[in-house]
């Protein structure tokens, strides 16, 4: 869910970096890698700050019926706050190794600008947005710190795996339900790594590498 | 129609050229670091000039006084690259139909079946652009171009990143689009074969400048092509017509207002036409008509003009019949042979001048 929910603004702030000069790029880039930097206890307390029921933006957001303080809504804005640098990493790099020739090209043949991201751009940076995109999944996955500081850990609503191992660690004769889910989580992980492998691999084969 | 008029600045190199040309082809001529691509670049609209006029069959596309600036998408200006910059993701028959789809709301132009027949590629077409040789991609390429429906043909050095081989093959296919595609080409090159055999007309370039500007055949007649230079390398542009062969000797004849050149056999039909460089330092420059000479082609005709360079050269421009031919001697030879205007000469060119270098096998 988090992953799904970065991957257009991860896309379009990818690509600014990538591709355009303007005004605070160097802020946004700095603003976009902070969470990878900051102790993700503080990343949680900085979003409780902000959207928390009595954050900065919870009472206009919750107006809008968009609650995300101790709700699963939230444990996703965490997890995609925390998973969105290394996506963006990954696309800016796939973005800049498009060949800016080809999206000239693309224009004399009569392509709009917009028409040549969809067509050019993006078909031949798709392998890295793959890559970027299980980045933040595995991230997303493991995310504790920035979840349980923002949204706490509540069974069922905002529990993430490593959250969950941690709680069954912590009780008597829990370790059977650890190992489980440790199992589930290195299942996800593989599966997750295999899927954007094979992806990528079928993208290079289809630009004939 | 091109009317073109840039002034812009990067750095220390400054463009400043005016043109206006009417011709199928309009090659643009100069040395690497003449401005030849940044000019393209400015009627294809992936530069911005400074100042600018670009005025294509009547339709303005850039007036920097009037602030009008179609964008590159809208230009309807078809670009063939150095690097046939096809899409590695798409199919050959994708590319080619690539700029098709943006046009479709547009009629005419040739169909997708024409054009690879054309260009020789329908066997292609299911193909992949990194699967292809290099002259297959840019006749990709130039096909891409043609499909969009465009207003104008721009080629920057098409040929420049392919062997000679390459080039042999893909020169016949530029020149059959020149006369059946029948959209106007500004085609961009350093070399002089290129121009001589397709170019109408011809605009030098020398540092950002034009340097001359003029029917092809005048433009080489004059060797304006090396500013400052006496190359000899230009010289008569002759239209001619295969008139027979002579197969004891490999040789063919050829016929046109010059009067009769014999050069070593072509395989062109007779009749069919073709043009030919007779470069001003293959013409010797004679008093009367030797005997016992080796040299097959003597023509008869009068000295009409004789402009000393600047080094040791002069050149002297003979008309035999209707044909003007151009000589490059030295002004000592010039000087004994008193050649001036009115003096009747004979033009000698050995056949075995004619090489494919000069030899417009391509026919118009």
């Amino acid at each position: 869910m988090a992953t799904l929910a970065s991957l257009l603004p991860g896309l379009a702030v990818a690509y600014l970096l990538a591709r355009r000069e303007f005004r605070g790029r160097a802020l946004l880039d700095g603003l976009v890698h902070l969470p990878l930097i900051l102790p993700p206890v503080v990343t949680g307390y900085l979003l409780l700050l902000a959207f928390g029921r009595r954050g900065w933006f919870g009472p206009a957001l919750a107006e809008l019926g968009i609650v995300f303080s101790f709700r699963w809504t939230g444990a996703a804005l965490a997890c995609a706050v925390m998973g969105f640098p290394l996506m963006v990493r990954a696309m800016r790099l796939s973005f800049e190794a498009v060949d800016t020739k080809l999206e000239q090209a693309a224009g004399t043949l009569g392509a709009a600008p917009a028409a040549v991201f969809l067509v050019v751009t993006l078909p031949l940076a798709l392998p890295g947005i793959l890559a970027g995109a299980v980045l933040a999944f595995a991230k997303a996955m493991g995310e504790f710190g920035a979840t349980i500081t923002f949204v706490s850990n509540i069974p069922g609503e905002t529990q993430t795996l490593p959250a969950a191992i941690y709680t069954l660690t912590q009780v008597p004769g829990g370790e059977a339900g650890a190992l489980r889910l440790t199992l589930v989580s290195v299942a996800l992980s593989m599966a997750a790594l295999i899927a954007s492998e094979w992806l990528a691999r079928r993208a290079k084969a289809r630009l004939g590498a | 129609m091109i009317e073109v008029s840039v002034r812009h600045r990067r750095g220390a190199f400054a463009l400043d050229a005016d043109f206006a040309a009417a011709g199928r082809i309009t090659a643009l001529f100069g040395r690497s670091g003449s401005g030849k691509s940044t000019l393209v670049d400015v009627i294809a609209g992936l530069v911005r000039p400074d100042h600018g006029r670009v005025v294509v069959d009547g339709v303005t596309l850039l007036d920097t006084e009037a602030r009008v600036r179609v964008p590159v998408h809208r230009r309807r200006i078809g670009y063939v690259f150095q690097e046939a910059r096809l899409m590695p993701h798409l199919s050959v028959r994708q590319n080619l139909l690539f700029g098709r789809f943006f046009a479709r709301h547009r009629s005419g132009g040739p169909s997708l079946d024409a054009v690879a027949d054309l260009l020789g590629i329908a066997p292609l077409l299911e193909r992949r652009p990194a699967g292809l040789s290099g002259g297959e991609r840019q006749r990709v390429a130039i096909g891409r171009a043609l499909l969009a429906r465009p207003r104008l043909l721009l080629m920057d050095e098409p040929l420049s990143a392919l062997d000679a081989a390459r080039k042999a093959e893909i020169l016949p296919y530029v020149a059959r689009l020149r006369d059946e595609a029948r959209v106007p080409i500004v085609y961009v090159s350093h070399a002089v074969a290129e121009v001589a055999r397709l170019a109408d007309t011809v605009v030098v370039l020398d540092c950002g400048r034009v340097a001359a500007c003029g029917p092809a055949a005048e433009v080489l007649r004059r060797d304006a092509l090396f500013p400052g230079r006496d190359t000899g390398e230009t010289g008569a542009l002759l239209p001619l017509r295969v008139a027979a062969h002579d197969d004891a000797f490999g040789l063919t004849h050829l016929d046109g207002a010059a009067g009769r050149l014999t050069v070593p056999r072509l395989s062109l039909p007779p009749g069919s036409s073709l043009r030919v460089r007779v470069r001003a330092r293959d013409v010797l420059v004679a008093r009367e008509a030797p005997r016992g000479l080796s040299a097959r082609n003597v023509l008869p005709g009068t000295v009409v003009a004789v402009t000393p360079g600047e080094g040791a050269h002069a050149r002297v421009e003979i008309a035999c019949g209707e044909a003007v031919l151009v000589a490059q001697v030295t002004r000592l030879a010039a000087h004994e042979l008193s050649l001036a205007p009115g003096l009747p000469v004979v033009a000698i060119v050995k056949s075995v001048a004619f090489d494919e270098e000069t030899m417009g096998v391509v026919e118009i």
